[in-house]
């Protein structure tokens, strides 16, 4: 048995410990917020928080998991209540598919956890380990900075 | 003498030497137009550039090339790259010719200050005088930038830049430039790894006042948390390098048979894949040469994989493996059908030192921005010390027949402060 | 590359003119698959479906509106329910969109080409103005008073000038709306418009921003269980004998489902899936047929084509006097939707129902009835959303996947998901194209004659048999392999946009379709206009600097559509064009523009770059872009599509191609085919709309790709003053041609 926190909540799974928590996630707790995208750690669609640091789940394996936080974009907020950086993404329509998406607030949750008034060098690297096919980034960055409190156009420092 | 010694000896000397560098200022010209170097000289100081990696080293993460401002850590706290851009005020603009061959060689700034030997000039000093014209003539055709890099955090006394005029009396010996006939391709890779190359800044071991233990040359050395593994006989790796697969190496930053470039050598791997093709070939054959007396060299190294037994010495780091590693590692995933390493010829889990297996796990690899390469996932924010320190025990029991890494939790830790940035 | 491209020429010379023909043909739509229209005078769909109900239903419950498209992230079904509710004059929240579904929708054949609204949009829009004129009728009756008297309340009723008011619902029930739809239904006035143009939110995402089920990957049916399909690395390979005892052997694998060389392992948890399918892929793979001819993308371009006149104006041979001529290509580049396609499968009692994220779900049920050998109407494909496709990926051929696995274990849901690498391996590709443009230039500085010629493999694999899906051509016994046809003009397949939209006294286009394609090819976004525009647009600026004229005041002199023009002039201003910054070899600026396929929207791009001397690194510093698309139902959302477009064609033209070995493709995942990632994308993009409301609906999913493509290849140029003609622009290729 592993005692995996999610979103603040206990949960006693009988799985595999080596299961990567994407699958536990999407397929023992039917949360879908975290997507598969590649496994491989490449694109981020899986991106969740693990003791408020963004983690690919796809290659974390639930034992890993276990005794720690775990936080997904469900536990964000929900549509009639949405967190800060979903309300953000939603007044911005940051999203085509959409795929990618729970991946990004995820990875831009920890940045804000972290940092709350980021530059835009800051976001832009911070955010690099996820991939968008849409070409939503721009959206996506007007949601962060929106979330953060910044300007909504971003200012690269000049090179 | 003792370190502690050495150091005292340091401080003495420190303010000495202080007052005797701020008489040696060099004259201040204008920079040299652009257009007054001749251009094959300049595109052969391009190649020696690649070949040098300055742009790896003078150039911050996301920042304008050859500017400067790229953090090195040393054991004896941050130094920060220096601007070569042609800038006047913060860059090379008014180093003369001469200041600027006296700077490679003895390690002397323009205003006769003493250069820290994080810039390699220890291995700059052997370079031909017709080399480092080129390479002149390449940084003045630079855009110049303005741009000043930030103070260095060191530690005392080597925070004092004079100190260093006693660490050259002590340490920098330099013999006669080279220059070695261009049509021996081991004599020409030869002169380039020992000069502009300068290889040994990271594969020979330093002493702890940061100098190369120039009797261990290319034996191994530590670097901004990483080991440099061996370049000579005493390479660990399972198949030997030949000098194609050295090539093929520099040229992509990826051999089937032995590892990809990770950590500093990333960067590195960058520079000189844009080499010209016969220097890096030169180098090879040189390289190939010396680490061909190594016990895979004489066929001694059979590869292992002990999965079984391995499982049941580290039952927690199997199970993590296969979690986090096995998706891409295992025979039958994707990497592996696609020609990338496989884990038993993984050059780090045959070293002595666990740190390279470690901080690959922490930092991963990044191909180039925006480029095609290996690459692995960072795993430093999502597995704890002790998760990496069973994957890494496990895949040094399934994968070597080397003795088992010891206190690697310890290691992990050390690894991950070295590493952070 | 590519001796023989040249040596071909620009007149097609030694190459075999087989048709002539610039009138529209049969097959409009991509795949071939639309169905055949009953009704030509009625708007959109309306053609080929006009009976109302098949639309629109209203009923106590409330107000169902039916569309054969699918959302594929584009905003589809928001802009959809918008064009509903206007002119049935009700709160879009009241209204309820039932998407493409073989069992339920009309059949409009396959979402792609900017098609949608033209053809669904249209067909709602009309109906429901139907609709709601046959709802006043009866309205009118039963108030006793006239139709026209009566004012809807916009809340799903009607008001009569007394005040007495009826409700939709209360009228249904004495109404059929099965009737033919009529194309002179009144529209509500253009200045009454409550919905139609303004910027609804889009109602699919709040769900995607909390972990609501939001695709089909989402779907879980009780009983499900999870494949995966077991193959070689990318198309043409195969695995060697697989260790069937082993896969099995593992705890909670269900099944090895295998016909002929298809194989699917079907198991308890997914995770176990996908540990199965990596020991089954340890028996190696190999290449059964002729090597690929890895080295040089372009070659297989001079390939035996067929070869088409598909413009030809102007007569006799306008007397130049300088003559400007250029060669522009692309490498095949991938779709990389960033979840691997998916699809859900249950075969029970007789009946098989795919859940599928494909474009087309009528073409589909017809090509999965064949590979599982059940009558069409056996057969149900439901579309679900999927992750962005970008055109034909692998979402019909895992549908076709998950159909053969469930078709072995009846009763019990399957979900087959592809893993990353078979994405990348097996999807069909956007294929390698040239294009060569010779022009001579008057003594003013005109273009007086023009000569076009582009070379392409087909843009068209979409499945209408089971030889069009990867299992139908592993099963035992093979289905036939579908023959590539390219797709006639005016829409064109590698042909797109290949007839300048510019006014030249003479002109002359050849299409060059090569059918024989070493990798697998069909439509990827924009199909060729991505490179016909990149290099018509390239080419207008080198004929522009060879006349000494400025870039946009050039394009401006050879245009006479006015609303082209007034496109290009938005655009302009709003970039500052007139007082941009002059190149210092550094900085530079470019624009381009295109109507796509010369009858959608009309879309200007200019945008400003840096590029990085050392490194050949080049940075979009920002990017300003005017869009045209006729009626906008959505603006912000006809805006996220122009900005995301420009930013994924930004990512192919600069940085992508689809490497290959003798063997296989070897760009296999993101680490070898890299795209976009935020340090990348530009610093900032906007896109200013020129709505023209009351005027058709133009297709604007596609319109940026070649603008965008060629604003950047501008730039650099403007930057460098080098001219590169080759995409991607890679670092590698922009720093070589700067030299040190
Ligand atoms: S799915 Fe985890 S990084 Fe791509
Ligand atoms: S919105 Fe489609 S992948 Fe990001």
């Amino acid at each position: 048995m592993i005692v995996l926190n999610v979103n603040g909540r206990d949960h006693s799974l009988d799985v595999p410990p080596e299961t990567p928590l994407l699958y536990v996630l999407r397929n023992d707790l039917q949360l879908n917020g975290a997507k598969f995208g590649c496994g491989l750690g490449q694109c981020g669609a899986c991106t969740v928080q693990v003791d408020g640091q963004a983690a690919y789940s796809c290659l974390l394996p639930v034992s890993a998991a276990a005794g720690r936080h775990v936080r997904t974009v469900e536990g964000l907020g929900t549509v009639e209540k949405p967190g800060v950086l979903q309300r953000a993404f939603e007044t911005e329509q940051a999203a085509q598919c959409g795929y990618c998406i729970a991946g990004m607030i995820m990875r831009a949750q920890a940045l804000l956890d972290a940092n709350p008034r980021p530059s835009e060098a800051q976001i832009r690297a911070h955010m690099q380990p996820n991939l968008c096919r849409c070409g939503t980034h721009m959206r996506i960055l007007r949601a962060i900075r929106r979330a953060a409190g910044l300007p909504p156009d971003g200012k690269m420092e000049a090179a | 003498m003792t370190s502690a010694g050495l150091i005292r000896a340091l401080c003495a000397a420190g303010t000495l030497i202080l007052l005797a560098s701020a008489c040696a200022g060099g004259p201040k010209l204008p920079p040299p137009p652009p257009q007054s170097f001749d251009r094959a000289e300049v595109a052969q100081g391009f190649a020696l550039a690649k070949l040098g990696d300055c742009q790896g080293c003078h150039t911050a993460d996301g920042g304008v090339a050859y500017a400067g401002g790229l953090p090195l850590k040393t054991p004896f706290g941050t130094l920060y790259t220096t601007n070569i851009t042609p800038d006047a005020q913060t860059g090379l603009g008014r180093y003369s010719k001469d200041a600027f061959v006296r700077a490679m060689r003895r390690g002397v700034r323009a205003d006769g200050a003493h250069l820290y030997p994080a810039f390699p000039y220890d291995h700059f000093a052997y370079a031909d005088d017709r080399d480092l014209s080129a390479l002149y003539a390449f940084l003045m055709t630079r855009r110049p930038v303005a741009r000043t890099a930030p103070a260095n955090r060191l530690i005392p006394p080597a925070n004092i830049r004079g100190v260093i005029a006693v660490w050259k009396a002590l340490f920098f010996h330099p013999g006669p430039p080279a220059a070695p006939d261009p049509n021996d391709p081991r004599a020409r890779g030869a002169y380039l790894v020992e000069s502009l190359g300068h290889c040994g800044a990271c594969h020979t071991p330093h002493n702890a006042l940061g100098a190369e233990q120039t009797r261990q040359a290319l034996d191994g050395g530590y670097q901004e948390g990483w080991y440099a593994p061996p370049l000579n006989a005493l390479t660990p790796a399972s198949v030997p390098w030949t000098p194609e697969r050295l090539e093929r190496y520099f040229k992509t930053g990826l051999d089937r048979d032995h590892a990809a470039a990770a950590g500093p050598m990333g960067t590195v791997i960058r520079e000189l894949a844009k080499a010209p093709d016969a220097d890096r070939r030169a180098m090879a054959v040189y390289l190939a040469e010396l680490m061909k007396p190594s016990p895979a060299g004489r066929g001694q190294t059979a590869l292992v994989d002990r999965a079984a037994a391995a499982a049941s010495a580290h039952p927690q780091g199997a199970s993590l493996y296969a979690g986090a590693c096995a998706s891409c590692h295992e025979p039958g995933a994707p990497m592996m059908l696609q020609g990338r390493p496989p884990l038993p010829l993984g050059t780090p889990l045959h070293e002595a030192d666990p740190r390279d297996t470690i901080q690959i796990v922490l930092q991963g690899l990044q191909p180039p921005l925006g480029g095609a390469g290996p690459y692995m996932p960072a795993f430093g924010s999502s597995l704890t010390d002790a998760q990496v320190a069973e994957i890494a025990a496990y895949v040094r029991a399934r994968y070597s027949d080397r003795p088992p890494w010891s206190n690697l939790t310890a290691a992990v830790a050390e690894a991950r402060k070295q590493g952070a940035s | 590359m590519s001796e023989t491209l040249s040596r071909r020429g620009v007149l097609g010379a030694g190459a075999l003119v087989v048709a002539f023909s610039l009138g529209p043909r049969a097959l409009a739509q991509e795949g071939g698959a639309a169905p055949k229209p009953v009704a030509p005078g009625l708007p959109g769909s309306l053609k080929t479906t006009p009976m109302l109900d098949a639309w629109i239903r209203v009923d106590a419950d409330g107000i169902t509106v039916f569309t054969g498209k699918a959302e594929l992230g584009q905003g589809i079904k928001t802009a959809l329910i918008q064009v509903a509710a206007e002119d049935l004059d009700v709160a879009p929240a009241a209204i309820r969109l039932v998407t493409a579904d073989t069992g339920r929708t009309p059949n409009e054949g396959i979402t792609a080409g900017s098609h949608s609204m033209q053809d669904s949009g249209a067909a709602i829009l009309n109906a429901a103005a139907n609709v709601r004129m046959l709802l006043a009728e009866a309205a009118a009756q039963k108030l006793g008073v006239a139709p026209d008297a009566l004012a809807t309340t916009g809340d799903g009723g009607f008001k009569a000038p007394d005040g007495r008011t009826v409700r939709y619902a209360d009228l249904a029930a004495g109404l059929s709306l099965h009737v033919a739809a009529r194309a002179d239904a009144p529209h509500r006035p253009l200045g009454a418009r409550r919905t139609l143009g303004h910027d609804l939110p889009r109602v699919d995402i709040p769900a995607k921003l909390t972990g609501g089920v939001a695709y089909v990957h989402d779907l879980r049916l009780p009983g499900m269980l999870h494949a995966r399909v077991v193959r070689g690395p990318s198309v043409g390979t195969e695995l060697k004998a697989l260790d069937e005892a082993a896969a099995l052997a593992m705890p909670g694998v269900v099944k090895l489902v295998r016909n002929g060389r298809f194989a699917a392992v079907v198991a308890e948890r997914e995770w176990t899936a996908v540990q199965a399918l990596q020991r089954l892929q340890q028996a190696g793979w190999r290449r059964p047929g002729p090597p690929l001819p890895a080295g040089d993308p372009l070659a297989s371009l001079n390939g035996p084509s067929q070869d088409e006149v598909i413009q030809d104006v102007g007569a006799g041979a306008a007397a130049g006097v300088r003559t400007v001529q250029a060669r522009y290509s692309r490498p095949w580049l991938m779709h990389g939707a960033i979840g691997p396609s998916c699809a859900v499968a249950h075969f029970q009692d007789g009946q098989l129902t795919v859940w599928t994220h494909t474009q087309g779900v009528f073409p589909l049920r017809g090509a999965i009835a064949q590979l599982v050998k059940l009558a069409s109407d056996k057969v149900r494909c439901i579309h679900m959303e999927g992750a962005g496709c970008y055109g034909h990926n692998g979402a019909d051929d895992v549908a076709g996947d998950a159909a053969l696995a469930a078709m072995a274990l009846p009763g019990r849901p399957i979900r087959l998901q592809w893993m990353r690498e078979q994405e990348h391996g097996w999807e069909p590709l956007g294929c390698t194209q040239a294009a060569q443009i010779r022009a001579s230039l008057d003594a003013a500085g005109h273009i007086a004659s023009w000569r076009f010629e582009v070379w392409s493999h087909s843009h068209n694999g979409r499945p209408v048999t089971a030889g069009g899906l990867l299992a139908g051509l592993e099963v035992d016994p093979p289905f036939a392999p579908q023959i590539p046809r390219p797709i006639p003009m005016p829409e064109g397949g590698g042909d797109r946009n290949g007839v300048a939209i510019y006014a030249f006294p003479q002109a002359r286009a050849v299409s060059h379709f090569i059918e024989k394609a070493p990798l697998r090819a069909s439509a990827l976004r924009s199909l060729g206009a991505h490179l016909n525009v990149f290099a018509i647009e390239s080419f207008m600026d080198e004929c522009a600097k060879a006349a000494g004229a400025d870039p946009v005041a050039f394009r401006l002199a050879h245009l006479t559509d006015e609303r082209a023009k007034a496109v290009i002039a938005l655009c302009a201003e709003q970039f500052g064009w007139a007082s941009r910054r002059l190149s210092d070899g550094r900085r530079g600026t470019g624009f381009a523009f295109a109507r796509y396929k010369n009858l959608a929207s009309y879309c200007a791009v200019a945008l400003e770059v840096e590029v990085e001397h050392e490194t050949g690194q080049v940075s979009v510093r920002r990017v300003v872009s005017a869009i045209d698309a006729g009626d906008v139902v959505n603006p912000d959302g006809l805006k996220n599509q122009i900005e995301g477009g420009i930013v994924q064609a930004l990512s192919w033209s600069g940085l992508e191609a689809v490497t290959f070995d003798a063997d296989h493709r070897t760009s296999f995942d993101w680490s070898a085919y890299p795209v976009a990632r935020f340090r990348d994308v530009p610093g900032s993009v906007q896109v200013h709309v020129l709505n023209r409301p009351g005027t058709p609906f133009l297709g604007a999913g596609e319109a940026a790709q070649g603008p965008a493509g060629a604003a950047l290849a501008n730039a650099v140029a403007d930057a460098t003053g080098v001219r590169l003609r080759d995409l991607p622009l890679s670092p590698e290729r922009v720093k070589a041609a700067i030299g040190i």
